[in-house]
């Protein structure tokens, strides 16, 4: 009894005694001193973060990371990546191991308030799909009632697959896998009858069966995906960093600054838009990295347009069109705040 | 009478700082506060970081509706259902697993070990060369073998190999007749109950005359008939109240009946096969520490070898394996986590994997993760203790 009055005496006194050290900013002054930026991202899902052949990590998720790494050293090579599987992601933020969360992370609710970290912005606006067997003859995911589905463990696709069944009275047997990998492998083999996840994804996972062809995407959308980076929750400063990197693209495609043309432009435009996202006309952005942090994004990375293209448009293996991610002005979603 | 009063008095107490009673109790109050504090300093650490992030702490997330499926359930359990239904889902799924598990491994390895020892040097071989493989391959990539490479290759629903109109074996599993109990079923459950306290009775009862007179029993054949012949009788007089259900191809998949899921098959043949080589050697080491000299005994008293396997050499081996036996058991238990490699939902897939990440309540469901498997090896070994403890050599 004694031993445990004295325990719990102790225990009081140690949460009393320390103090409660200040914590914002804190990132931003560590990636600064360490000198690189350490991105986590999805392990292998071509289009949005993958490594090539010569082992450079190539993708959209890829780039909102370089571009990060542009602002803040004007260098956008010094990022280190650490792959992570869906169930790692969060916990690696949280615990300080990563610095942003770039893996095509659904934006929801929970998770910008119960687990301590706050999304950016919206990189890529996707919608979850269904991908099955051509030889099945199942046109509609209305039709798939009875089916096994593979899935990936602990995404938000797992949770919007029970919503759909079970809203039109369908019944189905999930199989639910650790990476995208195994899921593909076991669709593959014939474990399920369908695969589902976010819809840009199962085009990039159809591109790895040995018989692309023999799998179709089916036309329902389920649900909305709006995939984007992340931060730990509190440290205002690296958010507006972050997420004024995703902008600066944005913007930059709006102004249709390339990373062709940038020095053109900032040397000749006369459009004061352009001279303040190029940093011609100083504003005092405050934001903490250099003024002309977003010539440095476009000239290293690239405006939006040119990142989604050359990762998952026209100029990559996907050819996923740009549709919802087109900009507000051509019929999509796609807009940035301005820079003044 | 060595010990003499010295002169001068009782013998003198030293100085504290020389008295070994002293300097013991001091260290070891020394070393509890540290490890006490660096313990403290680790929670209070943590409570705070958990705090300043504003990640939410606290077990009530354990009554929120988890909202997604799972494969396999021993107990009811759909969309709507709790994040501590889904603990108990797969807790009971790595227990199935385990339990399952341990009773295969131990019965091959206990072939395996014994015919490691076979004269016969084809058995002997076959045995060592069995022993050798499965040993010496990670387990992670067997489970991935059976699964990936075997199971998966098996055929699709629309091309089941089949055993008759009602046992299907596809790559999404295999499927078995349901049976549904009707009315005067209970007459037959009552029957088997009856069947083993009668077995058990005629056992005692053949003991006692054997140690009374020396004469035996047939017991083994006497229980075996009893076992079957009564809730035999039982089921044909109550009018068969067991009805067959027998699944069949219906859509995508079959319907219907029992099923066993690949996933199961291929991380139970695993385990167990894994650990049935690790079963066997200790299960030889046991056998050959019982010196020759009790064979040749046996057989000087005129003991058949196979009795003399079973009443002289395994009573005398088991005192000698069941230690090792015990800590293949807890291996066997925990390296079921290695699940989540192929899809099995067990506790570290599901509930560790999946309602981990929905919740993000990494601390508490790691911590439950870990309080579960630590209380389930504590049980086998409790359990295993108990056992040694009876099978140790009594003293006469």
């Amino acid at each position: 009894m004694k031993v445990r009055t004295l325990l719990s005496a102790i225990c009081v006194s140690a949460l009393a005694l320390a103090a409660v050290p200040a914590h914002a900013g804190a990132t931003f002054e560590a990636v600064k001193k360490k000198g690189f930026v350490q991105c986590g991202v999805n392990s292998g899902l071509p289009g949005f973060s993958a490594p090539d052949e010569k082992g450079v990590w190539k993708g959209i998720d890829v780039d909102v990371c370089r571009a990060v790494a542009a602002a803040v050293f004007g260098d956008a090579n010094k990022v280190k990546y650490t792959p992570l599987t869906a169930k790692e992601r969060f916990t690696a933020l949280q615990s300080g191991e990563i610095d942003i969360l770039s893996r095509n992370t659904t934006w929801t609710v929970t998770r910008d308030g119960g687990l301590g970290i706050s999304f950016t912005g919206i990189t890529y606006y996707d919608g979850q799909g269904f991908l099955v067997k051509k030889k099945l003859g199942v046109k509609s995911a209305l039709k798939l009632s009875g089916a096994t589905v593979c899935v990936q463990s602990g995404t938000t696709t797992e949770l919007n697959l029970a919503d759909y069944f079970g809203l039109h009275k369908m019944k189905f047997k999930p199989v639910v896998y650790d990476t995208a990998d195994e899921t593909v492998k076991s669709f593959e083999a014939g474990r399920c009858d369908v695969l589902t996840s976010d819809q840009s994804q199962l085009y990039a996972l159809r591109s790895k069966l040995a018989k692309p062809d023999s799998a179709v995407v089916l036309p329902e959308i389920i649900s909305k995906e709006p995939l984007g980076p992340a931060v730990r929750q509190g440290d205002v400063e690296w958010f507006n960093i972050v997420r004024w990197s995703l902008f600066a693209m944005i913007d930059a495609e709006d102004l249709g600054v390339t990373s062709t043309n940038v020095d053109q432009m900032k040397s000749s435009s006369k459009n004061p838009d352009v001279k303040r996202l190029l940093g011609v006309d100083v504003i005092k952005h405050g934001l903490g990295v250099p003024d002309d942090f977003a010539y440095k994004i476009i000239r290293l990375v690239g405006n939006y347009s040119e990142v989604f293209e050359r990762n998952v448009g026209a100029g990559s293996a996907l050819k996923i069109a740009r549709g919802q991610n087109a900009l507000w002005t051509k019929g999509g979603l796609q807009y940035a705040p301005p820079f003044r | 009478m060595s010990q003499m009063t010295q002169p001068g008095g009782p013998p003198k107490r030293p100085p504290p700082w020389n008295d070994p009673r002293v300097r013991a109790i001091t260290f070891q109050v020394l070393v509890s506060a540290g490890v006490i504090a660096v313990g403290v300093y680790l929670v209070h650490n943590l409570l705070h970081n958990l705090a300043v992030r504003g990640i939410s702490t606290g077990f009530g997330f354990l009554d929120n509706r988890a909202g997604f499926a799972i494969n396999q359930s021993l107990v009811h359990y759909d969309e709507s259902s709790s994040y501590g239904r889904t603990f108990v889902v797969g807790l009971l799924n790595t227990l199935l697993v385990s339990g399952l598990g341990i009773v295969f491994a131990t019965i091959l390895g206990f072939v395996i070990g014994v015919a490691r020892l076979s004269r016969n040097w084809l058995v002997s071989r076959l045995a060592a060369a069995y022993i050798e493989t499965f040993r010496n391959i990670p387990l992670l990539l067997q489970i991935l073998f059976w699964y990936f490479a075997v199971f998966l290759n098996l055929p699709p629903p629309s091309e089941a190999l089949r055993v008759g109109d009602s046992v299907f074996l596809t790559l999404r599993g295999l499927y078995l007749p349901r049976p549904e109990f009707g009315d005067g079923f209970g007459w037959v459950a009552l029957a088997i109950v009856a069947a083993l306290a009668a077995s058990a009775a005629l056992a005692r009862w053949a003991r006692a005359r054997q140690e009374r007179t020396g004469e035996r029993f047939p017991v083994f054949a006497a229980s075996a008939g009893l076992v079957v012949v009564l809730p035999l009788a039982a089921y044909l007089l109550a009018g068969r109240p067991v009805t067959l259900h027998s699944p069949e191809l219906e859509g995508f998949n079959f319907s219907g009946g029992v099923s066993v899921i690949p996933e199961l098959a291929a991380l139970l043949m695993a385990l167990s096969i894994y650990t049935a080589a690790f079963i066997a050697e200790t299960v030889r080491a046991g056998i050959l520490s019982v010196s020759h000299g009790q064979t040749e005994a046996a057989s000087a008293l005129g003991l058949r070898p196979g009795w003399t396997l079973r009443l002289v050499i395994i009573p005398q081996a088991m005192r000698v394996t069941i230690p090792p036996l015990t800590s293949q058991y807890l291996n066997l238990t925990k390296n079921s986590s290695l699940a989540t490699a192929i899809g099995y939902p067990d506790l570290v897939s599901l509930f560790a994997g999946t309602t981990l990440n929905q919740t993000g309540q990494a601390v508490e469901v790691m911590a439950m993760t870990m309080a579960v498997y630590l209380a389930i090896s504590l049980a086998i070994s409790l359990f295993m203790n108990w056992f040694n403890a009876r099978m140790a050599l009594v003293e006469r």
